[in-house]
């Protein structure tokens, strides 16, 4: 990728601390306000769906244009395993940085694509979650838990599969050997990202999934 | 010993500069995109004035029928929205482009194709809000857009839509500025500028990047939310569906206080940037305002709910609220006084931009002062929602913003354009827009005291309201008159004012060591800096004189490239946004996210320097 920066000219950064990456840091620690609002919002509205289906319980609800009771929504086992499988995926792509730091295009591919493939995984995960919920009667504009867990999760979602673009067009980068080890930071820069993703989902996972 | 070049003597002829409107589509020179943003803000502004004007005109008597109320409402909301996010916010842009690079010595910004992207789609956010009017459905539900007035129920039209996307468009504007300021201001400053060195502007311009990169993603997803329920069917803010209507005010205001220091901070650095050099003295308390101005915006994020108190959240939060807002008026007072310090005993200099500086002092403190009035719970339920509040965010807005904003315009004018303003026309502009202010919002003091409520399109003959009303529309006329003259002095400075120096106000500042208006590479010589006012230093050093910095060729100067690529994801930005104003168009979204995914893999593979 190309630097965007008019300081090639100006080596030494006033910090010493590369600007892109400096610029990542900063883009994170906004985004960080924007994922804080939108937790705020599901758990404001924790508890405050007037009919069902709930996360925990089981309730009454409309299924069918019949009101029904309604299992709990949630079920913990395969969101653990989609949570480990992403919790992986920011240690492979640790390692794929570290091989392209080292110049080890073999190892740099292999953990880049375990790491995009872990994230591919992980939307799989989301989009048959969504599909599986619906279908037990938790729509859209079912209730507040179905809006504001739709909404935050969905939102993480979208930021999983610009990641995995990232990712995979540096996955594309390395495989043509456009990645050598003095233009590591760019992979590092994306990473960064990737961990950022992965941090707000260990965020997520508790007090959404866990946290009654 | 700083090293500053100045006077190369045997310098190359400079290079022409580049012309026509394809340039200007392409830059990335900091300095043409500062115009670029000064231009538009500034017909942006006019736009509000006028919208102003015909509310005044409206209010000018009682019961008039010059505007219907629907019309009011769309007008009062498009003026302070306008005034807001398409004025102030960026007027103070206008100055962080072409001033934090030359204030810190640097070339351009950290990523100057980023730079232009913020710019258009800038832009384009503020033709897709304006461009309601021609749809006869401007947003009117005031512009912080209270639930549940803003419920498909009470708001069918696209009134609310057009706000919600247009104001979603100009936050990606100004999150993508605030990181790319935020990235220059820490890591560009020239060898020697430590961070207390900094020039006070670029300190005010830091501690605003970090309230909008914290304030702008709150507002975000509110936007999104009432997005969602609008077009999508959701209840957040809907209480038929167990929303709270309240949520709206929190998280709206979590974002409205921090914006009001975002209006107000570099304003602050632009006044405190004039006042030492028109006083011939350093400013005075310089760690002490770097400190109070981080504690201004520290306290920004703990008082939102002051403006609530009529929602009745119960006496611990109004406590908690309105101690905090009070505590604001201890950093707020200490960079008044550091102003009046740094005035006191100088050897003052009588320029327009320091009447309007000392302006801004003045209408600052009035302002700042009925601003702790209403911090107080039981005087602000009497208040709240009178003229006595348009009054108040009218002094600190326009007697604070905009007077400060304006005294940078005649301070750094001739450094923009190479052409000094004139004087006289300046003074006349100054003194009738001094006149005209005061009696626009003077009197509001008076008339919200006595009851006349705010965003009502009139009121009834006999309730005592005609006299002040008839004043201030008298004194609205003034004020937008006050304005002509600016814009004639402009005009006629451009063709035919005197040719600026490097310096001509012998500022401290590295800007004026470089020649009027700056080459595209602003600092042939990469400068050294080892004090906070470089320039005087050199300046004594020299004996009390510098010689004028000639023009360079800037040849083997390394400069970014221009690239179309930003305007083109700018395009897609904005459209992939409108696609989910007229009810969800889904090819309009798919279209504009293209365009955006092919804007930024060509702009990320393009070559950037020449």
């Amino acid at each position: 990728m190309a630097h965007d920066t008019a300081h090639a000219l100006h080596p030494p950064t006033a910090t010493g601390l590369d600007t892109r990456k400096l610029a990542i840091w900063t883009f994170i620690g906004s985004e960080c306000l924007f994922f804080a609002t939108l937790i705020s919002n599901y758990l404001v509205y924790k508890g405050e769906s007037l009919v069902g289906p709930l996360p925990h319980e089981t309730s009454q609800c409309m299924l069918h244009g019949q009101m029904t009771t309604c299992e709990p929504i949630f079920e913990i086992p395969l969101v653990t395993f989609g949570t480990a499988v992403l919790l992986f995926s920011s240690f492979f792509v640790v390692l794929a940085l570290n091989g392209a730091q080292q110049g080890n295009r073999k190892k740099l591919i292999g953990w880049l694509s375990a790491t995009v493939v872990c994230g591919l995984f992980f939307i799989g995960m989301q989009v048959y979650e969504f599909y599986h919920f619906y279908h037990k009667g938790l729509g859209y504009t079912t209730n507040l838990f179905g809006s504001s867990f739709y909404t935050l999760t969905g939102f993480h979602g979208t930021h999983v599969t610009l990641g995995v673009i990232w990712l995979a067009t540096m996955l594309v980068l390395a495989i043509r050997g456009k990645v050598p080890p003095e233009k590591s930071l760019n992979l590092e820069i994306a990473a960064l990202y990737w961990h950022f993703v992965d941090v707000v989902w260990i965020v997520i996972f508790p007090v959404v999934y866990l946290m009654r | 010993m700083s090293t500053i070049a100045m006077g190369h003597a045997g310098a190359e002829a400079a290079p022409a500069e580049k012309k026509g409107l394809w340039s200007w589509i392409t830059t990335v020179d900091h300095k043409r995109i500062g115009i670029l943003y000064g231009v538009t803000a500034f017909l942006f502004f006019l736009l509000g004035g006028l919208e102003a004007l015909l509310i005044r005109w409206q209010l000018g008597a009682p019961d008039k029928t010059f505007l219907s109320p629907e019309a009011y409402n769309q007008l009062f909301t498009m003026h302070g929205t306008t005034m807001i996010f398409l004025g102030v916010m960026p007027l103070s842009a206008m100055f962080f482009n072409y001033f934090i690079p030359l204030l810190i010595g640097a070339r351009d910004v950290a990523f100057p194709r980023l730079n232009a992207y913020s710019y258009w789609v800038f832009l384009f956010g503020g033709l897709v809000l304006n461009s309601s009017f021609l749809f006869n459905a401007a947003p009117d539900m005031g512009w912080f857009a209270y639930a549940n007035l803003t419920s498909k129920q009470f708001s069918p039209g696209l009134n609310v839509d057009f706000w919600i996307i247009g104001l979603q468009i100009l936050g990606i504007a100004s999150l993508a500025a605030a990181v790319n300021f935020f990235v220059t201001i820490i890591n560009l400053r020239a060898p020697g500028m430590k961070m207390m060195r900094m020039p006070m502007f670029v300190w005010m311009s830091l501690i605003t990047q970090v309230l909008l990169l914290l304030a702008f993603p709150i507002i975000t997803v509110a936007l999104v939310l009432l997005m969602l329920d609008r077009s999508f069917g959701t209840h957040f803010f809907v209480p038929s569906g167990g929303g709270d209507p309240v949520l709206w005010q929190h998280l709206f205001w979590l974002f409205g206080h921090p914006e009001v220091y975002i209006l107000i901070l570099p304003a602050f650095g632009v006044v405190s940037e004039i006042l030492p050099v028109f006083s011939r003295k350093p400013l005075f308390g310089y760690a002490a305002m770097v400190f109070s101005g981080c504690f201004i915006a520290f306290l920004g994020f703990g008082v939102w709910s002051h403006h609530m108190f009529s929602t009745g959240m119960g006496p611990m939060a109004d406590t908690v609220f309105s101690l905090g807002t009070m505590l604001i008026a201890i950093p707020t007072g200490v960079k008044i006084f550091n102003w009046i310090g740094t005035v006191w005993g100088g050897s003052i200099q009588y320029k327009t931009p320091m009447y309007f500086a000392l302006g801004f002092v003045a209408m600052f403190i009035i302002g700042g002062l009925s601003g702790v009035m209403h911090a107080s719970p039981p005087a602000d339920l009497q208040q709240t929602d009178s003229y006595f509040i348009v009054a108040h965010f009218h002094y600190v807005l326009f007697g604070g913003s905009i007077f400060a904003l304006t005294a940078g315009a005649y301070y750094w004018f001739p450094k923009m354009t190479g052409r000094m303003l004139s004087e006289s026309l300046g003074k006349v502009h100054f003194w009738l827009m001094f006149l005209g202010f005061n009696l626009t919002f003077a009197p509001m003091h008076i008339l919200g005291l006595n009851g006349m409520p705010r965003r009502v399109y009139t009121y009834s003959a006999g309730m005592g309201f005609e006299f002040w009303n008839a004043v201030e529309t008298a004194g609205s006329l003034i004020l937008g008159f006050s304005f002509l003259i600016f814009i004639w002095n402009i005009l006629k400075s451009l063709k035919s004012g005197e040719v600026a120096t490097a310096d001509p106000w012998h500022g401290a500042t590295l800007e004026w060591s470089i020649p009027s208006p700056p080459q595209e590479w602003n600092f042939a010589v990469e400068p050294t800096v080892d004090g906070r006012d470089p320039l005087w230093e050199l300046r004594r050093a020299r004996g009390g004189t510098l010689p004028e910095p000639a023009r360079v060729s800037g040849k083997g100067i390394h400069l970014p490239s221009p690239s179309y690529w930003p305007i083109v994801t700018a395009f897609g930005t904005a459209l992939t946004l409108v696609g989910f104003l007229m009810h969800v168009t889904l090819w309009v979204i798919l279209l504009g996210v293209a365009i955006t995914m092919l804007g930024i893999f060509s702009w990320a593979f393009e070559p950037a320097d020449h």
